[in-house]
């Protein structure tokens, strides 16, 4: 087990609450993410976790509450915006571009990065295609990262469902982002995929030093990955702190387990 | 055999990147353009079957080209981003009146401002490419509400422009140049100095446009672009969380679409008609382009041209068949036969193959490159 970084602080959440009409689905949560580190979200379900992540990247915008990203304190935003703010997000379901080919679902997520406009592309010529090979290569260094270069043609939807969560991944990897944002990334996995992700994240994460949130169920998973450790129940949070302090936590034993009121 | 790519490397990512990677694709399409503008050309200079008449040339190639710009076109908006449109015809329109009113000259008088825009005509090519672009502010102006509405609902605000469009050129007499009978005459296709008179002149000229537009469109639609147009028809939501600009990109789609259907327009009135009225552009042809970009293959350039191919083509052989074969129908029946063969095999096709004939012809080249063995 790492020890958390103790680096500056990249995303601080503050009394963020969420509600759908009368249901709360986050009660105000403040917690932090700093620089480097992987940042674990857990609970059990329907407790806010991905309503959380999507008022993180600007999908939701929180009815109270504010949030700071690099410095800048916003209480809302589009997503495009978190996206060209660097941070990154794969789903729950994946949530790929089906109709495109694996290279092409990579390359998509390389388009904040490309400035050529409508009439060079349409040339094809000179600096646009010298553009779009540049960022070809990129491209190529994340595939031969996530080991997918055999695919690379096929379209999405032909590809079964453990490399389906690959690509998504490397197309947020091709954002380059600060933040990436993973939504049960090992979910429906078995045992020798998630061993596979669980090693691309913590190579994402020394390798790129992109700061990781994460949201899983599998808690061997979260244990071992993550330096810390947020917990939802029902939009509440009921604990924070390193794994072990996690794991001893009475509060979050009770919401696991269930306990006779 | 000859169908395999076995043994060619690709050293660059600029050789894996380009149109056709297969050399044997490469070779087909260099043979295909070597008798579209040379064979072709030469074979009706000569009047050797099957050009001794006109027939062909004007009948069968000039419509199927013009089309297949348009098919292309629209092929842009509905089949790499997503958005259903019904309004291609008035897009054609605008772009067959605008490419006129350039043609003839503009004169809007602004009595009230006390003064009037006067452009006095301008040459051809230039008309053209303004009506296409006149047709693409019309094709932004009408997209907007795509940032709202999807799907079905879309459909139907285009197919008010439809309608709008069908309306303005046939009641509003400015546009006609005030023709009692509200037909327009073509102006004298003169091109850079040439004049352009003739079938095989007309059809060189098409093709010309048609190949251009079709490798600026492909360029386009595997560019960077191109992919933010495919990512907001497949993910909508995912996209805009990758940073795409939903406005930016349907927009920019409408655009390139409705200019390339407007550019078709001008093309189909100046040079396939000669002179037209409103009719020419109706709910009809919005439709038929329609079908040719679904038969052919949403998604797919190559596949604009193959429906319109298949669209055209199919209602002529339809007539011809049971005459060759000595069979004698009314002209009534053989309409009614043209409605119904033709009604079945599109159900047909749809149901075999939903991607159309663009997603046929990729099978078949993955099962050629296997042939002579399974797999």
């Amino acid at each position: 087990m790492r020890m958390p970084d103790t680096g500056e602080i990249l995303l601080q959440v503050e009394g963020v609450s969420l509600a759908f009409g009368g249901v709360k689905a986050l009660r105000n949560v403040s917690f932090d993410i700093r620089k480097g580190e992987i940042r674990a979200i857990i609970g059990p379900n329907g407790a806010g976790k991905t309503s959380m992540l999507n008022v993180i990247n600007g999908f939701y915008h929180p009815n109270h509450g504010a949030i700071t990203f690099k410095g800048r304190t916003r209480a809302e935003m589009q997503p495009f915006e978190a996206a060209r703010g660097g941070i990154a997000r794969t789903f729950q379901n994946v949530a790929l571009f089906k109709g495109m080919s694996a290279l092409d679902n990579i390359m998509a997520g390389r388009t904040l990065k490309m400035r050529r406009g409508l009439l060079w592309q349409m040339l094809r010529y000179g600096p646009a295609l010298a553009e779009e090979i540049e960022h070809r290569h990129r491209v190529e260094e994340i595939i031969d990262f996530l080991e997918i270069d055999a695919i690379r043609k096929v379209p999405v939807a032909r590809l079964p469902y453990g490399l389906q969560k690959r690509v998504e991944l490397g197309r947020a990897l091709a954002m380059e982002p600060d933040l990436l944002l993973l939504d049960e990334p090992m979910a429906g996995m078995n045992l020798e995929e998630k061993e596979d992700m669980s090693r691309f994240i913590i190579d994402v994460n020394l390798h790129y030093g992109t700061t990781i949130a994460l949201i899983e169920h599998d808690m061997a998973v979260v244990m071992d990955l993550s330096h810390r450790v947020v917990v939802l129940d029902h939009g509440v949070k009921i604990a924070d702190g390193t794994p072990d302090e996690v794991k001893k936590n009475q509060g979050v034993i009770d919401a696991y387990l269930g306990v006779a009121h | 055999m000859l169908y395999r790519e076995a043994g060619q490397f690709k050293t660059t990512y600029a050789e894996d990147m380009a149109i056709f990677p297969i050399r044997q694709d490469r070779i087909a399409l260099a043979i295909l353009l070597g008798i579209a503008f040379i064979g072709v050309p030469l074979l009706a200079d000569f009047d050797i079957w099957p050009f001794g008449s006109d027939y062909l040339l004007r009948a069968i190639l000039l419509p199927f080209l013009i089309l297949a710009l348009a098919a292309i076109g629209v092929n842009i908006l509905v089949g790499y981003c997503g958005q259903i449109t019904l309004g291609s015809g008035a897009f054609m329109a605008i772009g067959a009146y605008s490419a006129y009113k350039f043609g003839t000259g503009v004169h809007i008088p602004l009595a009230w401002l006390g003064f009037a825009i006067s452009i006095p005509p301008l040459p051809v090519p230039t008309s053209i490419l303004l009506g296409g672009l006149m047709a693409a502010i019309a094709g932004i102006l009408f997209g907007i509400p795509s940032l709202r509405i999807k799907g079905l609902y879309l459909a139907v605000a285009t197919l008010a422009a439809q309608f709008f469009f069908d309306w303005v050129f046939l009641r509003v007499p400015w546009f006609t140049n005030y023709a009692p009978s509200g037909s327009v005459n073509a102006p004298a296709l003169n091109f850079f100095g040439l004049h352009v008179g003739t079938p095989i002149e007309r059809y060189l000229l098409c093709l010309i446009f048609v190949t251009v537009f079709a490798v600026l469109a492909k360029n386009l639609v595997r560019g960077n672009l191109g992919r933010q147009w495919m990512a907001i028809r497949d993910m909508d939501i995912a996209a805009e969380l990758i940073g795409i600009r939903p406005l930016y990109a349907k927009l920019t789609a409408f655009a390139v679409s409705s200019f390339i259907i407007g550019v078709a327009g001008a093309l189909w009135a100046f040079v396939y008609l000669g002179s037209w009225e409103p009719l020419a552009f109706s709910i009809d042809r919005s439709l038929q382009l329609l079908f040719m970009v679904i038969i052919g293959g949403l998604g797919s350039i190559m596949g604009s041209f193959v429906g319109a191919a298949f669209i055209l083509i199919l209602p002529i052989m339809l007539n011809l068949i049971p005459t060759q074969l000595g069979v004698p129908l009314s002209t009534e029946t053989i309409t009614h036969l043209e409605f119904i063969i033709f009604g079945s095999l599109i159900c047909y096709l749809l149901i075999k193959e939903p991607h159309g004939f663009a997603r046929l012809i990729s099978i078949g080249k993955e099962k050629l490159r296997l042939w002579p063995f399974p797999y």
